[in-house]
């Protein structure tokens, strides 16, 4: 069952999945919001997380605001439930309310993004390194590509956003060394497919039609997608003519891959509920605490990784 | 008297194309490869189809003395009513019938806000604008809703006469607009409602069927934008598609000449001006500055045409140009006497 | 003299605004200042509160002569002003809107309980006990209107203008008001009062003074003069030269039946009234500013529907539910206001007359370039609108060429009905009697047309028939040897017009 939240209310909505164990625990889930595909797929696997464990999760959706976030958060301590779960939609901000918690005896987990408080005012983030995954990326164009001269082209996020620098980061020191690879030529595409389509066509049109790009680097899959697209067009043909790397690996690009247009792309897991709970279990069992951040794995997929089978188990995600 | 009034789009146009050229000298290039003709000039008449289309509407509205904020969104619900009516299968014609027939009511909404309810253009159809992106990500379930139909994609990424289909679609639109509004008595009667609606009702224009026709036909110009970029990209990104479009669209009507404060109008002009910024854009994508300095550039850009064509400095030009003829007139006299 | 003005004179391009206007006005005096629409009553007031700069002339305050540049300077010197639309906040409180720029201060912040004080015991001065915590809005009109009088009165304190300050008040508000206004009058201060409700001018003020087109006509008295010779002095008696008296002669010929209004009204707006429009008729609307002689005309052409009443024409019922449909029926409305109303000022001399026509024919079967530009020039030449082009803006065309364009655009629309309002405001003396020679024109040629104007002599020398009103009522219908000046002054004074009163 998938329970949609897009014009849902503010407020907050108590999802109860069923309980078959009757010492079930209760976390509250404070969610971003829905804006993107990745984040309903995260909203789906942490409820189908709970509901496996037998945790009796309650769950808001904030609508990008922090302000419902916290409103959100002071509720659930309110309600006195045994853990909360926070995907914070800023940094900055939380101090007030991650100390409420703590007085109230409240582990708290962060999910994928940071906050500026101190560490001691949660129990654990999850989260992926963004750097990490530029390597992971980087890394897997180097073996690819040998030792074969390589100009190579660069979609970025949008301009001055954190996943856009570190990602963007992460390549370099990957390629970094490697004299025959060279990002000859570097763009925002707003990581979104419209504009990656957009963008791309420029790359093709001033680097010889594209003859002269040897492969392309997107900082995530959506703007991958549109490239491949404006490659096509150009005559050229995507996965060969050009190496075609993003990170996500949401279900597009396996389909992608399956067609032989797309050769890689680096696992940004939705799944960040997974660790915190195996955290959460082994804390409420015997107060174990646990390190102060949990690197999720940036997993790489191939065109050899069974791109269709992967596409069908993630397709019902909510991406 | 047509030459006259684009005269000035017309240069900036050509001053823009001579900058972009010097950054990038093969601006120009065109080649004809596979049946279609390639080059930069290509790609900004195909990727400026959404604003230059969004401008068409858009000018008759800020005719009549209005604005309309909710076409970006406009085209997101289009997109995703075409997506999703071409992935549930119902065939090409009646996706775009639909994705038209929702431009359609979008404009009627917009109409009957501004003209019967009376409430202001900018506030009636920003409520539009905020509520219709959950609407559009209602119909694609929020995810990019993607399918595979060759014969709707054709609207974003094929070719007619070298043409790409775009290109086509937004000469098309405007040339048949402006046509439209100057062979019959519509241009003529949208301009006296924008400039005296009270004085116009009374000399029996019936001003509030008009209000909501133009509000109707920018709906279904931001319609075809929506199928333009859906199809282009093969899915309806309900978050990104159209996203602040509405701007660019209401820069080129005013990079056209048209004054926000409605009356006399030109579409060639407002299409003229969707070239400007597209030429811009392209530009500065192909001249391979960092990214950082996309905005900067165009807003400079902007702001530099937009200055060289206000009546202001137009006036103090002409006055500057008399006063020096009149002071070589007074010189070539006394060397005469 | 508390307040002196002498020669004032005020030019705006094409038109002499005040010509040598004197004006006196004495400390412990309510001064009525009367005039009807464009005698140059506001622009007296808006030379001496420092909104206009005046031209020529002087004006002595306390006997030193004073030229104030902006209302603010002229409240400091002790003219102050309060206007119909009550121009105050309504969203401040009472004490705020009353204390706004002068605030009692304490360690340099606004000492709000001393403000509240203040503000308490001004209003006590005028009777009044508020809550002047609560937000201006919260209280009527008049009361709110009390507060502007006394935020003025605080702030100046020698001149009080009062510019319509009645007009939208109840009978009960304006006793309020008026007890205001006696009370300042004891306390010595001198006050201009500015309405067109004579009953008001009669009860309240102890002399008065017309102006008309610019120009004083006089200054008396109150008690020494009556309504009648109050309004003979507003709507002046100087025959035109050029004009004849041709109509009120031969006016017996009759003229067959073509529209019926039968009992048309609207509440508040009009009472309902009977009035049948025969064919090459011309019917004249005759009474004083507000007497709803404007009113009757948007209820016959549809811009506000009439609430009761039928109207209807040989063929049977018409129904004028707007504009539209009143031009569908032949009606035509040549509207007071042009600007706002009549003319599209940034469309062509061409368009504009060509306007009607085609929003008749509709958007699709436009008029052929070659048929506009003829319609254009035949009108250029038969109204003789003055221009170097029929290209030209209309916006660029003085008054009186805006109003011919006005009349060209429904002439080419050939309506059997045409209602004129104020036609020949604003238009030079020459044109005045081209534009009725017109009239004649059009009825010669059968159109019906009804005329409203301010300018009884213009209503003689144009009307077959002539309908009097007077609060919001159709008090009279003057015909044949009765359409003469002073038995329509009589009727509108609603002193003694014989017979002929009509419900």
């Amino acid at each position: 069952m998938k329970i949609r939240t897009l014009l849902g209310s503010a407020a907050i909505l108590a999802v109860t999945a069923a309980s078959a164990l009757a010492e079930g625990e209760t976390v509250g889930f404070a969610q971003i919001g829905s804006e993107s595909g990745w984040r309903a797929a995260e909203t789906t696997l942490t409820k189908q997380q709970a509901e496996e464990r037998g945790i009796d999760l309650r769950f808001s959706d904030a609508q990008q605001k922090q302000e419902n976030q916290i409103a959100a958060i002071r509720s659930f301590i309110a309600q006195g439930v045994d853990a909360i779960l926070l995907a914070p939609v800023v940094a900055t901000g939380w101090d007030s309310v991650l100390e409420e918690a703590q007085e109230a005896e409240i582990p708290v987990v962060l999910l994928d993004r940071q906050v500026d408080s101190s560490d001691e005012l949660y129990l654990t983030a999850v989260g992926s390194n963004l750097v990490h995954e530029g390597e992971v990326a980087g890394e897997w164009l180097v073996n690819a590509v040998g030792d074969e001269e390589c100009r190579i082209v660069e979609l970025q996020g949008t301009t001055g956003s954190t996943p856009a620098i570190d990602r963007k980061t992460g390549f370099e020191n990957a390629i970094e060394g490697h004299d025959n690879m060279e990002i000859v030529r570097s763009q925002t595409g707003d990581f979104t497919r419209a504009q990656g389509k957009e963008v791309m066509e420029s790359f093709l049109q001033a680097e010889n039609g594209g003859k002269d790009i040897c492969a392309l680097y997107a900082h995530n899959d959506d703007m991958a997608v549109g490239a491949i697209q404006a490659i096509k067009e150009a005559g050229l043909a995507p996965g060969e003519d050009i190496l075609v790397v993003s990170i996500d690996a949401v279900p597009d690009i396996f389909k992608a891959m399956a067609d032989g247009e797309a050769n890689a792309t680096v696992e940004l897991t939705p799944n960040m509920a997974g660790p915190a709970f195996d955290v959460l279990e082994a804390y409420w069992a015997d107060g174990t605490a646990p390190e102060k951040f949990i690197q999720t794995e940036s997993r790489l997929f191939t065109q050899d990784d069974d791109p269709t089978g992967e596409y069908e188990a993630r397709k019902g995600l909510g991406y | 008297m047509l030459l006259k009034r684009i005269a000035p789009q017309l240069i900036a146009l050509a001053a823009l194309i001579l900058l972009v050229t010097l950054v990038y000298p093969d601006f120009l290039d065109i080649s004809f490869r596979d049946g279609r003709l390639v080059g930069p000039v290509i790609d900004v008449l195909k990727r400026g189809a959404p604003v230059a289309l969004l401008a068409v509407g858009m000018t008759l509205v800020i005719a009549t003395r209005g604005i309309d904020l909710s076409v970006g969104t406009v085209m997101a619900i289009c997109g995703a009513v075409a997506a999703w009516a071409i992935a549930s299968g119902w065939g090409l014609a009646p996706a775009l019938l639909l994705a038209l027939a929702a431009g359609a009511a979008a404009g009627l909404w917009n109409g009957l806000l501004v003209a019967v309810v009376g409430i202001q253009p900018f506030v009636a159809t920003l409520i539009l604008m905020t509520m219709g992106r959950g609407i559009a990500q209602l119909i694609t379930e929020g995810r990019i809703l993607t399918f595979n139909h060759p014969g709707f994609a054709f609207f974003g990424s094929g070719t007619v006469l070298g043409l790409p289909v775009p290109a086509w679609l937004w000469l098309l639109t405007g040339v048949g607009v402006a046509l439209l509004m100057r062979r019959s008595a519509l241009g003529m009667l949208i301009e006296a409602t924008g400039i005296n609606r009270r004085a116009s009702a009374l000399a029996g224009v019936n001003a509030t069927v008009l209000l909501i026709a133009v509000y109707m036909a920018s709906g279904l110009c931001a319609a075809l934008a929506g199928i333009v970029v859906t199809a282009d990209i093969r899915g309806a990104d309900a978050n990104n598609a159209g996203l602040w479009l509405e701007l660019d669209a209401i820069l080129a009507v005013v990079i056209g000449g048209n004054s926000l404060l409605g009356g006399r109008f030109s579409i060639l002009a407002a299409l003229l001006g969707a070239l400007i910024i597209q030429t811009i854009d392209t530009g500065i994508l192909l001249a391979g500055f960092p990214s950082e300095y996309n905005l900067v550039i165009k807003a400079a850009l902007v702001l530099v045409i937009l200055v060289l064509q206000s009546p202001r400095i137009a006036a103090e030009w002409r006055i500057w140009r008399e006063s020096q003829r009149a002071s070589r007139e007074a010189l070539a006299e006394r060397s005469r006497t | 003299m508390l307040l002196s003005i002498r020669s004032l004179t005020k030019t705006f391009p094409g038109t002499l605004a005040l010509d040598g206007v004197d004006f006196d006005l004495a400390a412990g005096e309510v001064h009525a200042l009367l005039g009807e629409n464009g005698a140059g009553k506001s622009t007296l007031i808006k030379c001496l509160t420092g909104a206009y700069h005046r031209d020529g002339g002087t004006v002595a305050l306390d006997g030193a002569q004073i030229a104030p540049r902006s209302t603010v300077e002229a409240q400091e010197l002790g003219i102050g002003t309060v206007y119909q639309e009550v121009n105050l906040l309504p969203n401040l409180t009472v004490a705020q809107n009353l204390m706004f720029g002068r605030e009692p201060r304490r360690f340099g912040l606004i000492d709000t309980r001393a403000m509240r004080a203040e503000a308490r015991e001004m209003l006590r001065q005028y009777g009044l006990e508020l809550d002047v915590d609560r937000d201006l809005g919260n209280y009527s009109v008049a009361i709110q209107q009390i507060i502007a009088i006394a935020r003025a009165v605080a702030l100046s304190g020698k001149v009080l203008i009062l510019d319509e300050p009645t007009a939208s008040l109840d009978a009960r508000e304006v006793e309020m008001v008026f007890d205001v206004v006696r009370g300042l009058r004891e306390r010595g201060l001198g006050i201009v009062f500015v309405s067109h409700f004579l009953d008001q001018v009669f009860e309240l003020t102890d002399r008065v003074t017309v102006l008309r087109n610019g120009r004083k006509i006089v200054t008396e008295r109150t008690a020494d003069l009556d309504r009648m010779g109050l309004i003979e002095h507003m709507l002046g008696r100087a025959l035109e030269n050029e004009v004849e008296q041709q109509s009120a002669e031969g006016a017996d010929t009759t003229h067959p039946d073509l529209l019926h209004f039968n009992g048309v009204g609207r509440r508040g707006v009009i009472e309902p009234f009977d009035l049948t429009i025969g064919q090459g008729e011309v019917v004249g609307l005759a009474g004083l500013l507000g007497s709803g002689r404007t009113e009757s005309a948007e209820l016959m052409f549809g811009i506000r529907p009439a609430q009761t009443g039928s109207i209807r024409d040989d063929k049977g019922p018409l129904d004028l539910k707007n504009p539209r449909a009143a031009i569908a029926a032949g009606f035509g409305f040549a509207p007071e206001d042009r600007k706002t109303d009549g003319i599209v000022a940034d469309l062509s001399i061409r368009e504009n007359i060509v306007l009607g026509l085609q929003a008749r024919r509709g958007w699709a079967r436009p008029i052929p370039r070659a048929e506009q530009n003829r319609l254009a020039e035949d009108y250029i030449k038969r109204l003789d609108i003055r221009t170097s082009g029929r290209e030209k803006p209309v916006g660029d065309l003085s008054g009186g060429n805006q109003q011919k364009v006005v009349l060209a655009r429904w002439l080419a629309m050939n309506p059997r009905f045409l209602i004129l309002d104020e036609p020949t405001r604003g238009i030079d003396v020459g044109a005045h009697a081209e534009i009725l020679r017109l009239i004649h024109d059009l009825t010669d040629a059968g159109m019906s047309v009804l005329v409203i104007s301010s300018e009884i002599e213009e209503l003689v020398a144009a009307s077959d028939r002539v309908i009097v009103l007077r609060d919001r009522r159709h008090v009279a219908e003057l015909s044949g040897s009765r359409v003469v000046p002073d038995t329509i002054m009589r009727a509108i004074a609603g002193g003694g017009a014989k017979g002929g009163e009509a419900a």
